[in-house]
């Protein structure tokens, strides 16, 4: 019996255009939990995606308990015991719970599906992870949290030997990633092997036992995560040394660009008020469900407003729809890239140009798309082969990137950014707090919406803290503290808002 | 090392390039292989004057086709646009009687101009498409449903307009299907669809919204105000069509008239390229695919196959260029 559950072997993957994975290695040892580092287009989920049969490898090996195996869809994955839980869940969110749980291997009672002994099976499973889900309750009713748990709960189901975690507290608040520790605890003492890939340092160094670091399709370096320190890490993964958080660089704050007045939309945002000034960056923090985003889909013309009311410049706004809201200089980039943000198969000078059409005259001066999406690429330093790869083939960070570029091409005094790093490398991280830190410095307003508390603590001018829908504090970067502002994140006492 | 490593993504590039250019040309080799086929078994298929009777069979199902794609390239459909060519066909008909016609469908009426009649025709497809339009972008109703609801409404005031078919129709209102007329009108459409499509803001629009309508709309499109267009413009092919069809036959029958044209023009769409699941058309597709089906319908019968085996060989096409399609757009390497 070989010390390792799993090895893989100068694994290559070729795409149209680009090499992802240039022959590396993986070895997991059972019962851990192993760590996959490295910045966005590394390669650590193109290799994952290998494994469970998603991709086929262009060539390597795969050892999976002592024997070669290849597999050719998930399903064969999952049922050798090797299941991965994606970065972005994709339920069926018509159907309930348990369906999904369940979907594709319902038990059978002679032709007919046993729905009883799919419900008292999903009871059984969740109890185990102390899961508090209603299996009748609608996927799509749920929270991205639970959705999560519940795919981890599939994962558990199938009695997997390898679990693999894509990125799997990017949308989870502290008290659920606790609970999803225990669980990869209790994993572990049942001999599962985790595969964690995750760019938040912390978790990693607190969770992890062994540590392999990618860099740009190639394999690095492997240790115990013992021997390794944060800094260490950061200097495999980019092979450079570079500050591990970015602060904002001071520059003048200018006039009131925004004023918000007692703004209220429904239950979901409930009399918010605040000002915003040029050069300046507001930050929002919260919990999730705090009522942040819907602020803004407020402000953006997303959401209609119950009350209250916008100035722009002194002037009232009267903003129904994002075309509104862009014609009035007001730019916002979702935190669900992939669900609102990109449009997945058209290309990158599509993407960045699509709010902006009006710029390019009848008949479209196609010379001059072409031109303003290299000076974009070129500014922002997006990866890709070419302009015209469909936007979905990019990472993360480099279509959040042209996400940026297309606001910017819209000429906007206001940049509201949600979550803009979630999910994103340290790499890449970097470099767009920079690119929102220069915008400030050009003289924009912007706000961002952040669950990260380093990030909004080292971005933000001042912070403004929201809960349940209410605000309850905004606080100067100076007072700022991570205690303070959670105290302010979970507490429904009304606190001393002035807006500074 | 790096010179190496830059020839090597060089010439993968290249590679690429021209797969690329293969396969999104496939179709026009489809087509080359066809016609060969069957010029081979019936040299009289590939004379100038079949070709131009292909062509001419061909012209209206064709215009309908570059309103259609439209609707397919936002994730739509229309089921409506035959019902509508035989709306357009008999009001426009019993605009352009001849004034000695016997049973005049309005009597003393008329005829009136050409120019103003087909002005009138179109005008009538416009404000079907708006009503189609605004009733799926702001009711959310799926396209299938709501232009099915279309198919049935518009076929029965068809028939409810006259129960007759209305003939003797006026020279001047029937030049435009004459001869070779009709396929520039078809060549036209071309024209104005592919520059639609790819020289304005609305093209953009449309790909984006058949992409990604959520996204769309946060990038700041105008959702309704773009279907509502685009189905006035799909509705507008059709109407266009029920003109050509009356004026080439001298006649339009409300029962009959268009029926199934739809299922064509969808046909050649699909097999042009555009992709049902929105996001995805190429003209010069489409065009390639109205002339497959060009080539079905009257190769085949020059061939002596029957209507009924016609159909299942195209049906077989279409499902098979779309599996076809699907496997080079959903790749998995």
């Amino acid at each position: 019996m070989s010390e390792y559950i799993l090895e893989m072997h100068d694994v290559v993957k070729r795409f149209p255009g680009v090499v992802a994975l240039k022959g590396v290695q993986l070895k997991v040892r059972p019962g851990t939990v192993h760590a996959l580092m490295g910045e966005n287009g590394a390669g650590k989920s193109t290799l994952m995606k290998c494994l469970i049969g998603l991709h086929a490898p262009t060539s390597g090996r795969v050892i999976y308990k002592d024997q070669e195996v290849s597999f050719s869809n998930t399903l064969t994955a999952m049922q050798a015991g090797i299941s991965m839980i994606h970065q972005e869940l994709s339920p069926v969110p018509e159907r309930s719970v348990c369906d999904n749980v369940w979907l594709g291997r319902e038990p059978r009672k002679g032709l007919v599906v046993d729905h009883k002994k799919m419900y008292q099976d999903c009871i059984k499973l969740f109890e185990r992870m102390n899961l508090d889900i209603d299996p009748n309750e609608k996927m799509g009713n749920l929270t991205v949290a639970k959705m999560q748990q519940i795919e981890i709960a599939k994962a558990i189901s199938f009695d997997s030997s390898i679990v693999i975690m894509d990125e799997p507290t990017s949308a989870l608040t502290e008290t659920e990633t606790e609970n999803l520790f225990r669980i990869i605890a209790d994993l572990k003492s049942k001999n599962v092997a985790v595969i964690y890939i995750s760019h938040k340092m912390d978790e990693i160094f607190r969770i992890s036992d062994d540590i392999t670091v990618y860099r740009d399709g190639e394999y690095v370096a492997s240790d115990r995560a013992g021997n390794l320190d944060i800094d260490k890490v950061i200097q495999l993964m980019v092979g450079r040394e570079i500050k591990n958080a970015f602060t904002k660089v001071d520059c003048k704050i200018g006039e009131t660009v925004l004023k918000v007045e007692n703004l209220s939309a429904g239950r979901a945002v409930k009399n918010v008020s605040f000002e915003l000034r040029k050069g300046e960056i507001l930050g929002f923090a919260g919990l999730v469900g705090a009522g942040r985003t819907e602020t803004a889909e407020v402000i953006y013309g997303l959401r209609n407003k119950t009350g209250g009311k916008i100035y722009k410049d002194g002037q009232e706004l009267k903003i129904n729809s994002p075309e509104d809201a862009i014609a009035n200089k007001i730019a916002y980039l979702t935190e669900d890239r992939r669900g609102n943000g990109i449009l997945g198969i058209l290309d990158i000078v599509t993407n960045t140009t699509i709010s902006s059409l009006k710029d390019y005259g009848f008949p479209i001066n196609y010379k001059k798309m072409s031109e303003d999406t290299q000076k974009h690429i070129d500014q922002l330093g997006i990866k890709t082969p070419s302009m015209n790869t469909p936007i979905k083939n990019l990472s993360g960070g480099n279509q959040q990137k042209v996400l940026v570029g297309r606001s910017l091409l819209t000429d906007p005094d206001i940049l509201i950014v949600d979550e803009p790093t979630r999910g994103i490398d340290v790499g890449a991280k970097s470099e767009i707090h920079s690119i929102i830190s220069k915008l400030a410095a050009q003289g924009k307003a912007i706000i961002l919406i952040s669950s990260e508390l380093p990030e909004v603590m080292g971005m933000s001018d001042r912070i403004l803290v929201m809960h349940e829908g209410d605000m309850t504090g905004i606080v100067d970067r100076s007072e700022a503290t991570q205690e303070l502002i959670m105290k302010y994140a979970t507490s429904s006492v009304d606190v001393d808002t002035k807006a500074s | 090392m790096e010179a190496e490593k830059n020839t090597r993504a060089d010439s993968d590039k290249k590679q690429l390039a021209l797969k690329q250019l293969v396969s999104q040309n496939s179709i026009w080799l489809a087509l080359i292989v066809m016609v060969l086929l069957v010029s081979i078994l019936r040299p009289q298929f590939f004379t100038s004057d079949n070709l131009f009777t292909l062509l001419q069979g061909e012209s209206i199902k064709g215009v309908m086709a570059f309103g259609v794609m439209f609707a397919i390239l936002s994730k739509g459909i229309d089921l409506s646009m035959g019902s509508v060519v035989a709306l357009v066909a008999v009001i426009c008909a019993s605009f352009a009687q001849n004034a000695d016609a016997a049973n005049r469908l309005l009597g003393g009426f008329g005829p009136l101009p050409a120019p103003v009649i087909w002005l009138i025709g179109i005008a009538i497809g416009l404000i079907i498409g708006c009503v189609i339009g605004a009733l799926i972008a702001y009711t959310k109703i799926p396209a299938f449903i709501a232009t099915l609801g279309a198919q049935l409404i518009c076929r029965a005031l068809s028939k409810m307009y006259s129960t007759q078919p209305v003939s003797n129709l006026s020279p001047s209102f029937r030049v435009i299907g004459r001869g070779n007329t009709i396929i520039i009108i078809f060549v036209i459409f071309f024209i104005i669809g592919a520059f639609l499509l790819t020289q304005t803001r609305f093209g953009k629009n449309i790909y984006a919204i058949g992409g990604n309508d959520q996204a769309a709309q946060v990038a700041g499109i105008n959702v309704e105000k773009n279907i509502i267009k685009l189905y006035a413009w799909c509705s507008m092919c059709a109407a266009v069509g029920g003109i050509l069809l009356a004026a080439r036959t001298g006649s339009a029958d409300p029962s009959t008239y268009g029926l199934n044209y739809e299922l064509d023009a969808i046909a050649a769409a699909t097999i042009g390229g555009t992709s049902h699941s929105g996001g995805i058309c190429r003209v010069t597709g489409v065009l390639a695919g109205i002339l497959i089906m060009g080539v079905i319908n009257n190769g085949l019968v020059i061939l002596g196959v029957d209507d009924n085996m016609t159909n299942v060989i195209k049906g077989l096409i279409i499902v098979g260029a779309v599996i076809f399609d699907m496997r080079k757009n959903v790749k998995r390497a």
